[in-house]
């Protein structure tokens, strides 16, 4: 065994692969939790704003038109996916009924619809043999094959984004009120939410563009996390934060272990996450926090 | 005579341009340690006034005064100092407790990134107190039955110390029972000094607590005035417009409808 040669593999290969399975889980299960609490709905995921979709639809759109280079594809997921936040926002405010909660999830289903079909076209046109697997691989979500230069892509808005996050949890709860109630007690709904919501998907978007579409994270953890110390955003947000992570690694080391071949990480935590969602609603004394 | 905490002054708005006037030409002063009723029947802009006197719409004509300053001099936050608000429904998706929920009243003195001190849970557990809800501390929001969630969200606003408790149909949900409760807290927090201000379209629980009556309708102030003064059947039967009459038994003001539905 060749030390030098183990240190390289676990300093270039792994540990920014255990780095970026951390801030993905980090991030997606943050946004999730922030996103329930500002949609005043505890079964809306960090995606759903037309932003999984977008990046899914993005990162298509590279493989097949421009090159397979790894930063390219992200950029162009990243960019879709902030797309697809902006035209749900957009065709939100279009909307003439309903309250502002209402309106953007509408509109977000819309657009990722939009997507969706979209990204089926794109499959339908590609290249069988080369890009089809490629795109079908990358929708699958995984780390396979993350380095040094992907973590430094995202490491940016992540720490600022779970920053503003960890900073704002006690506010969070304020914004899950009524807006009414909430303007009552001083808070500047609009901007608050505006500036929480943008965090949110931010982080959500650079993480999806560089690990693919991995599912459940940002649906199950926070659920898990109020479960454990209650809906007080304040103790629920760090728990959730935490339990993320240690989840996405857990998940990401069954990937790359179980078989001889790579399962693909979004399999892995649509299975795990899935598992445990159901156990959640069944469990004797357990509900599903409202 | 003392100045007035919260002085209204002519006011108009209309949620669309050229649209009817919700409010029209609504003037009334409120004085300190008072309880105020703004009576009148569904529609007639209540909870339109309620919006304007918490700043989250404005007048299109007229001013609000708050202690002799206007109140878009106020800051949302130190609005929020000032005036707590009872909402007339509150839908709750996550599973707070009652003590987290009403430490939420804290907010007004909280900058956006502070968690709440020791300090602002010994307001909070003061509030609980003082509408009677001790015991409720720990329970979850969401098991409540609507005559405690209702204490709650006085506590909640109590916890906010305003100047100006303000009440948006706090009974309209209520039983009889669960009415009196939350009508003999109101009484109590006058008693030790609060000014109090709330909406209904129910002249009895009106009659029950009132100091001063503002009767409402279709947007304009129709009387003004001492309870005695106002809670007559001649203005209690122009403002819902049906014919009322004021039953005086043991003190009370008992109040009865003439009208015959057949």
């Amino acid at each position: 065994m060749n030390d030098e040669l183990a240190q390289r593999l676990v300093f270039n290969l792994r540990l920014p692969r255990l780095l970026t399975a951390l801030l993905l889980g980090m991030s997606l299960s943050a946004a999730g939790g922030v996103m329930q609490m500002l949609f005043r709905n505890p079964l809306v995921e960090p995606g759903f704003l037309g932003v999984t979709q977008g990046a899914g639809f993005g990162a298509a759109l590279c493989i097949i038109l421009l090159n397979r280079s790894p930063l390219m594809v992200e950029s162009s997921a990243t960019f879709f996916a902030l797309a697809g936040l902006l035209l749900s926002w957009f065709i939100a405010r279009r909307i003439r009924f309903g309250g502002w909660v209402l309106r953007l999830i509408l509109s977000g289903i819309a657009i990722s619809a939009f997507f969706s079909a979209g990204l089926g076209i794109i499959k339908y046109l590609a290249d069988p043999l080369s890009q089809l697997p490629e795109i079908t691989f990358w929708l699958l979500g995984g780390l396979n094959s993350v380095t040094w230069k992907d973590l430094l892509y995202i490491l940016p808005v992540v720490v600022v984004g779970l920053t503003v996050i960890f900073l704002m949890r006690w506010r969070l709860n304020l914004l899950s009120l009524g807006d009414e109630t909430a303007a009552s007690l001083g808070v500047a709904v609009k901007g608050e939410r505006i500036l929480l919501l943008v965090v949110s998907v931010a982080i959500t978007a650079v993480v999806v563009s560089v690990a693919g579409i991995v599912g459940w994270i940002g649906l199950i953890i926070p659920h898990i996390a109020r479960r454990l110390v209650g809906a007080n955003a304040a103790n629920f947000i760090p728990v959730s934060i935490s339990l993320g992570g240690v989840f996405a690694i857990l998940c990401d080391d069954i990937a790359r272990t179980l078989s001889a071949g790579e399962i693909p990480l979004g399999i892995v935590t649509s299975l795990l996450g899935a598992l445990i969602f159901i156990l959640l609603m069944v469990s004797p004394g357990m509900r599903l926090q409202r | 005579m003392t100045e007035p905490i919260l002085s209204i002054q002519s006011l108009e708005f209309s949620y669309e341009t050229n649209q009817k006037k919700v409010l029209n030409a609504v003037s009334f002063d409120i004085e300190p340690g008072t309880i105020t009723t703004i009576l009148g029947p569904n529609g007639a802009g209540k909870t339109t006034l309620v919006h304007l006197l918490l700043g989250l719409q404005k007048p299109a004509r007229g001013t609000i005064h708050i202690n002799q300053r206007l109140i878009d001099s106020f800051s949302r936050r130190e609005l929020s100092q000032w005036v707590g608000l009872v909402p007339q429904s509150e839908y709750v998706p996550f599973e707070f407790s009652v003590l987290e929920y009403v430490l939420l009243g804290r907010a007004p003195y909280l900058g956006p990134l502070d968690l709440p001190k020791e300090s602002d849970l010994d307001i909070a557990r003061q509030t609980l107190a003082q509408t009677g809800i001790p015991d409720l501390e720990t329970r979850p929001i969401t098991d409540l039955s609507g005559g405690e969630l209702q204490l709650v969200l006085i506590a909640r606003a109590l916890a906010q110390q305003p100047k100006i408790l303000l009440l948006d149909e706090p009974t309209s949900h209520l039983d009889l029972s669960n009415r009196n409760i939350t009508l003999r807290i109101l009484n109590r927090l006058r008693q030790d000094g609060s000014t109090i201000l709330f909406t209904t379209h129910d002249p009895e629980a009106a009659s029950l607590v009132a100091d001063n009556l503002v009767l409402m309708r279709d947007g304009q102030v129709l009387h003004t005035g001492g309870k005695d003064d106002t809670f007559t059947s001649a203005k209690l039967s122009e403002t819902y417009g049906t014919e009322i009459e004021v039953i005086h038994i043991d003190g009370l003001h008992v109040v009865r409808s003439l009208e015959k539905l057949r």
